[in-house]
């Protein structure tokens, strides 16, 4: 039996709401998520999709319209910022320029009245932790991107925080330090088993570090889910669009057996789905296949399966993209990688059958 | 195709802008330079070159009526730009941020003294001042100059606040500081340039003044502009000269260091 | 909702704060300006007193005496054009002052837009600095500069351009001058900001249409800096307008200008009530330009949106 975590920020559906009347805006329409403690939660969705707008009212910068959050328990969302155990990494670090590395870091302690010999022992070792310790004096004006970078983090984490809020905290920084950053935020959250709550609109991102993502849009969560459930079992179309690409074909749902229905496509092929709960024969529902869970058949075209034209193969190194277009003038997008030798190649023009791996076929509720 | 060489190629430009541009900073500069110039000239000639003295700085500093005055001009603009300076922060703190019903208007009455001429300010002042029964000495002035002294004071303080942004006082409390540490330990600290050339702004602005002062100004009150328009009445000399480019100096110099600070940026 | 309550009463707490930190500021600027100017525009009905002050009897004659005289004889009324002269004079010299202001501020502006980033501060510091020099010592200068025995009059005398000093002191043409010298900086700044952001995309464009220099500068440029353009007239016109130092100085008490007329009735002349009308008529064309300015920004910016 798994043991429950306990629930480290739990929001029950709120709201906000910026403006009166006609013009009100609905940054969040109701939204209710549980994060549990130790975990690296991400947020996840397109710019106004409302995740900044949440990490804000966790935070304590904005207050929900209507709704609860409560942090271990605890209602927060009557308190101010500052008598919150939560600490935020903002986006573009806001580090005091006035002040010394030690001295930003130093400040949350300071300002929790600590006594100078616990502020500098702490400094010291939350410095080291983020291997900045060698630039304590250094004026924070003086630093690169991916330094300011440390020392926002290093000065969040100095007070202990229940919970780490993290604003799309990677976005400014190149490529190569991004990559790097990911690896240490994980091992970080690891090593200190703080919750963390992750903002970005970067899938890869939230794929690569995440225990669970929300994914948002609109103000409302789309789907929740480990990163491998998103992927390969998105419930929505949005979902299934925005992390990574995908086919839909729309269909009809022709049995239900047992957990998988038979869904007929407008040209008369055939395909076997993962059945939604609740969907009945006659339906009409979308599909969603990933294009690298398509095959060419080699037995060639028959009368149940998707047959195509091969349009136009697009070389990516890696992989090819074919786009193969339907009878009924859909164009599918297959991805093969190129390491396989033994498969017969195809060119434009060829008529080929589509084979979908077993699983892949996945039912959407919209 | 005809060759044009790069400078006539160059779309911006335009012929004559470059001379006429020489030519106003020659008459901005000019009049002030040969003043200085003259200011040294150890004989009392224009046209004679007597060689170079400080003959007239010495004899300027000197003078009992010009020290007297110098002082006076001193404490009240030290007085004026301080009471100023103050009530200009705290309304650029009360500006900031998201704007509310009446801003324009505050803006508007803040800027006033900019708008009003200053003759008529000056009258004003004066009537104000008798019909009131404030009798007219220093205080009067250090009043009159307070006013006018605000929005000079304001305008540096309220750009820099402008410019600070909103997440630095976000993150103060998201570190646990309460209003009062937040504000002074993060945002003080980041005004400070902005005060700081406001309050030279308005000291030198305060020091400067002849019009308004010139009318509330009593017997015995004398500033160092007004003993300057005092001596002039009865012709230029080269005391006057030595006078006005120490003056000049000190404006000049009061001002660049106030753009400097000002100008600082913060990252 | 009780959420709703609270973030009103939020909202009630934050503009009482921000009630008192404006406080000192606004009851100071309240107190010691916007009513002196209202006493002012009450005395403007008033009548003089012998010695100076008012006399709380209410009168038309402060403005009467503007156009017309009382004949000593019998009481009536005979048009003068006494004081309107003082006034046009004004009106003129501000008129001429920001119009030269204008030939000379705009090409200068213009140049200095066009610099490197790196000497543009420079540049306008080297411009901004002599409007805070004080404008007494300013005014004196010019003065000994253009006056007969000055080295301006010297100089053209001694390389022979001319035998004789020129009167340039002392004549309407001297305040001229030194209105010119006391507000260019006013001109230079606004046109300087205005030109800075402007576009040079668009005069790309325009010679991509075979126009030439100067119609860009006419049709394009100047149509689109016409803010900066404003601005720059406004603060050159209203203190030309009520310049006291520059007439005083170069005029010789005898090229009296408005700023001047209004000093003058709480000095010498001692007629508080026709001052402070003087003052009144003063502050009445400043508030008519800025409304006039003011409406014109609003409208561009719909036009705009």
């Amino acid at each position: 039996m798994v043991e429950a975590k306990s629930s480290a920020v739990l929001i029950e559906h709120v709201v906000k709401q910026f403006g009166e009347g006609d013009r009100a805006v609905h940054a969040l329409a109701d939204v209710s998520l549980n994060i549990r403690d130790n975990e690296f939660f991400t947020l996840l969705g397109p710019s106004g999709c409302g995740k900044t707008t949440l990490l804000r009212c966790i935070a304590g910068f904005e207050q929900p319209t209507d709704g609860r959050i409560l942090l271990f328990g605890d209602e927060i969302d009557e308190l101010p910022p500052n008598k919150r155990p939560v600490n935020t990494v903002f986006q573009h670090y806001a580090l005091f320029p006035h002040m010394t590395v030690a001295a930003n870091v130093g400040f949350g302690p300071r300002m929790l009245k600590r006594s100078r010999s616990e502020i500098e022992s702490v400094v010291e070792r939350i410095l080291k932790l983020v291997h900045m310790d060698h630039l304590a004096d250094r004026r924070s004006t003086q630093l690169s991107g991916g330094q300011q970078q440390r020392v926002a983090l290093a000065r969040a984490l100095a007070t202990q925080p229940e919970v780490l809020l993290l604003d799309e905290p990677l976005s400014a920084l190149d490529l190569k330090l991004r990559q790097q950053m990911r690896v240490e935020l994980k091992q970080l959250q690891e090593e200190t088993g703080i919750t963390f709550i992750f903002v970005t609109h970067d899938q890869e991102e939230a794929l690569t570090m995440s225990d669970r993502i929300a994914v948002m849009s609109d103000g409302k969560v789309q789907q929740v889910g480990t990163p491998k459930d998103i992927y390969e079992r998105p419930i929505n179309h949005f979902v299934a669009d925005f992390i990574g690409e995908t086919n839909f074909f729309d269909v009809t749902v022709e049995g239900v057996n047992g957990g998988k229905a038979t869904c007929v496509a407008p040209g008369g092929a055939r395909l076997a789905a993962e059945a939604v709960e609740g969907c009945k024969v006659g339906d009409t529902v979308s599909l969603s296949v990933r294009p690298e869970r398509i095959r060419f058949s080699q037995d060639g075209a028959h009368g149940d399966s998707l047959n195509g034209v091969i349009e136009r193969p697009i070389y990516l190194g890696t992989d090819t993209h074919y786009h193969v277009r339907l009878p009924d003038g859909v164009s599918v997008l297959v991805r093969v990688q190129n390491a396989h030798g033994g498969a017969k190649p195809v060119t434009v023009g060829d008529k080929v059958a589509l084979r979908f791996d077993p699983g892949a076929v996945i039912m959407l509720m919209d | 195709m005809s060759k044009r060489t790069a400078k006539q190629r160059d779309l911006r430009r335009y012929p004559g802008f470059k001379a006429v541009t020489w030519a106003c900073m020659f008459f901005l500069y000019g009049p002030i330079i040969i003043v200085a110039i003259y200011s040294f000239n150890e004989i009392r000639s224009i046209t004679v070159w007597g060689g170079f003295s400080v003959a007239w700085y010495v004899k300027a500093l000197n003078n009992e009526l010009i020290q007297s005055a110098t002082f006076n001009s001193l404490i009240v603009a030290v007085g004026a730009s301080t009471i100023a300076t103050c009530f200009a922060t705290l309304a650029a703190l009360a500006m900031q941020g998201r704007a509310f019903r009446g801003r324009d208007g505050v803006f508007g009455v803040i800027s006033l003294p900019l708008i009003v001429p200053e003759i008529v300010s000056a009258v004003a002042s004066l009537v104000f001042f008798v019909l009131i029964g404030i009798p007219l000495g220093l205080g009067s002035i250090l009043l009159a100059h307070t006013v006018f002294c605000i929005p000079f004071a304001y305008l540096p303080i309220s750009a820099r606040l402008a410019g600070i942004e909103g997440y630095y006082e976000e993150a103060a409390r998201d570190l646990y500081a309460d209003g009062r540490q937040a504000f002074l330990y993060v945002m003080l600290p980041m005004l400070l340039p902005g005060i700081l050339a406001g309050f030279m702004l308005a000291f030198i602005i305060s020091l400067d003044d002849f019009i308004i002062t010139n009318f509330v100004a009593g017997p015995g009150a004398t500033t160092l502009p007004l003993a300057i328009y005092g001596l002039v009445r009865t012709g230029l000399t080269p005391e006057i000269n030595a006078i006005s480019t120490m003056l000049l100096l000190v404006s000049i110099f009061f001002v660049t260091l106030s753009f400097i600070i000002g100008r600082r940026r913060l990252e | 909702m009780s959420k709703r309550e609270d973030q009103l009463r939020k909202r009630h707490r934050e503009n009482l704060v921000r009630g008192t930190l404006l406080s000192p500021a606004l009851l100071t600027i309240c107190g010691f300006l916007i009513a002196p100017l209202l006493i002012v525009l009450v005395y403007s009905f008033l009548t003089p007193g012998t010695y100076g002050g008012v006399i709380w009897e209410w009168t038309f004659d402060a403005y009467i005496q503007f156009l017309f005289e009382r004949d000593i004889f019998d009481e009536s009324l005979v048009f003068s054009t006494a004081y309107l002269e003082i006034y046009s004079r004004s009106f003129v010299q501000a008129i001429v002052a920001t119009i030269a202001c204008f030939i000379i501020g705009f090409p200068t502006a213009y140049f200095i837009a066009t610099r490197p980033e790196d000497q543009k501060n420079m540049w306008v510091l080297l411009v901004t600095v002599p409007y805070w020099v004080n404008l007494l010592i300013r005014t004196i200068s010019m003065l000994f500069l253009i006056r007969n025995e000055g080295p301006l009059n010297h100089g053209l005398q001694s390389i022979g351009l001319i035998d004789s000093p020129i009167q340039i002191a002392y004549t309407n043409f001297g305040v001229g001058i030194g209105l010119v010298y006391s507000y260019l900086p006013f001109m230079v700044l606004p046109l300087y900001a205005t030109i800075e952001r402007f576009d040079f995309r668009l005069v790309e464009a325009a010679y991509d249409l075979y126009a030439d220099r100067w119609t860009v500068l006419f049709k394009v440029i100047l149509p689109i800096c016409l803010p900066g353009v404003v601005a720059g007239s406004l603060l050159v016109f209203i203190p030309s307008l009520g310049a006291f130092i520059a007439p005083d100085l170069l005029g010789g008490g005898k090229n009296l200008m408005i700023g001047n007329l209004i000093a003058l009735q709480f000095q010498g002349s001692r007629n508080w009530p026709f001052g402070s009308a003087a003052a009144m008529i003063v502050m009445s064309v400043v508030m008519v330009a800025l409304i006039v300015y003011t409406r014109q920004q609003t409208r561009t910016r719909i036009q705009v949106h």
